[in-house]
């Protein structure tokens, strides 16, 4: 696959950061939705529960919990750019903030299986 | 020098405001040669009527940009053999702008904008008073002196692409244009840039994607002036509701 | 499309949200072991100020945060502008808030 043209680093950060807050906010009224049964229909949200032993199920949680700890540690240094005193090594930090998410989400997977 | 079979496949795009298409040449290659020379080899030799746009063919007065293979770039200072892309080269328009004709983008949106976010000055002193004396060493001024070299080339706002989803932006130039200012101890205006930066097209909607600081031929850092007037603005807004 | 006034709601929200997304992800963490249940999510929550406090604060913060967030990329890849916009902003702003708030009520008093 040929990169767009005007694909760089922080282009891809920028990128990434808006698809997971994208993704978040679309999984978001599921999420709230599920839980909100913990009530009204205990049963049938355990027996959803239940899916959460499945290998893809599983998968999708992994990527979601990627998704978020991205989209926090991207925020994070796009917060450090606009309020703290200018870094030149963005390329860096934005790389370390990937970096980090996929240490958090991997723990989180490892901890899940 | 190459052998004299050897060519470009060189595609420009043709058109007016009301629309166009791509059109593609033989161009002969050479080892020394820019993409205003391939351009300027077009019209001379191969049609006549192509438009397009340049003065100094030396990088000084910024009117020969195009997007050269998708990107932004003073086409009088790259080298083809830089951005040829297996024999090929795709030329078209500056992004981001109306086209007047063929390669010549209608820069009014660009320099309008730049007075828009007050990219003017404001003298605080008249011709009558001493030359005041400036201190290079500071940090504001060296802020601002990075800012100066800007030439209104247009190749940061076509790279943007927060420009290309939202027109009302002011894009990056002008938004540097107004750190500059904001850091010049002779402007009198801040408030005024301030307002001018803060409103719905204002520095707020930037994403620091960073591409104006990529493509700046000048290698200048607007990304980091945006910056710079979010905090300045957010500053300001906070100390004016403490005065209040 | 987003001035001085969203773009402060953004940050905020962002700021006050780093240490809760954090907080979250620990807590999945921890409470993926040995699957998820009703029964445990309710015994850790139930009656819980802490958690309403801590899940309530950060339901309004994700649906600010939310709502802004999805109003650029409308804008931006959409093209929607003008009332639409504001609409769109508002809508999906309560409507995050309105489900989010119905879950925290559903695990901590309800």
């Amino acid at each position: 696959m040929k990169t767009p043209p005007r694909a760089h680093p922080l282009w891809l950060a920028f990128i990434l950061h808006r698809l997971s807050g994208l993704a978040l906010a679309l999984f978001l009224p599921l999420h709230f939705w599920t839980l909100s049964r913990a009530i009204t229909a205990p049963d049938s949200l355990d027996s959803f529960f239940a899916l959460t032993e499945l290998p893809m199920v599983k998968l999708a949680e992994f990527g979601l919990v990627f998704l978020l700890a991205v989209h926090l540690f991207g925020g994070l240094r796009l917060l450090a750019l606009e309020f703290l005193p200018w870094s030149n090594s963005q390329k860096t930090l934005a790389a370390a903030a990937v970096g980090v998410a996929v240490l958090v989400s991997g723990s989180f997977f490892l901890n899940a299986i | 020098m190459s052998k004299p079979e050897q060519t470009l496949d060189v595609t420009v795009w043709r058109g007016t405001a009301a629309g166009g298409e791509l059109e593609t040449h033989k161009v002969p290659a050479h080892d020394n040669q820019t993409v205003l020379d391939v351009v300027s080899w077009i019209q001379h030799h191969s049609d006549p009527t192509l438009t397009y746009r340049f003065a100094c063919r030396v990088g000084m007065c910024g009117s020969c940009a195009m997007m050269v293979n998708g990107i932004p770039r003073w086409t009088c200072r790259t080298h083809v053999g830089k951005v040829v892309d297996e024999g090929k080269l795709t030329i078209e328009p500056l992004r981001n702008l109306p086209v007047i004709k063929d390669l010549a983008a209608d820069m009014d949106a660009f320099f309008d904008k730049w007075v828009a976010a007050e990219g003017l000055h404001h003298p605080t002193q008249s011709r009558q008073d001493p030359i005041e004396p400036i201190d290079a060493t500071t940090p504001a001024r060296k802020q601002a002196n990075a800012g100066i070299e800007c030439i209104n080339c247009a190749v940061c706002y076509a790279a943007c692409d927060t420009v290309a989803g939202n027109p009302e932006y002011l894009g990056p130039a002008a938004l540097q244009r107004a750190w500059t200012l904001l850091n010049d101890t002779r402007d009198g205006a801040r408030a005024t840039i301030l307002d001018a930066v803060s409103g719905a097209g204002g520095c707020h909607n930037c994403h620091s994607m960073g591409s104006c600081t990529q493509y700046c031929p000048n290698e200048l850092d607007p990304m980091s002036a945006i910056a710079g007037v979010k905090r300045e603005t957010v500053r300001h807004a906070l100390l004016r509701r403490k005065d209040a | 499309m987003l001035d001085l006034r969203l773009y402060m709601a953004q940050r905020l929200s962002a700021l006050i949200m780093a240490p809760l997304v954090l907080g979250h992800i620990a807590v999945m963490i921890y409470a993926i072991q040995g699957g998820l249940s009703v029964a445990e999510i309710l015994g850790r929550t139930q009656g819980s100020a802490f958690w309403f406090a801590f899940y309530g604060l950060f339901v309004l913060a994700v649906s600010v945060h939310a709502a802004i967030g999805l109003r650029v990329i409308a804008h931006e890849w959409v093209g929607l502008r003008g009332m639409a916009l504001s609409l769109f902003t508002w809508a999906t702003g309560l409507g995050l808030f309105t489900l989010g708030a119905r879950a925290v009520w559903a695990v901590t008093f309800a």
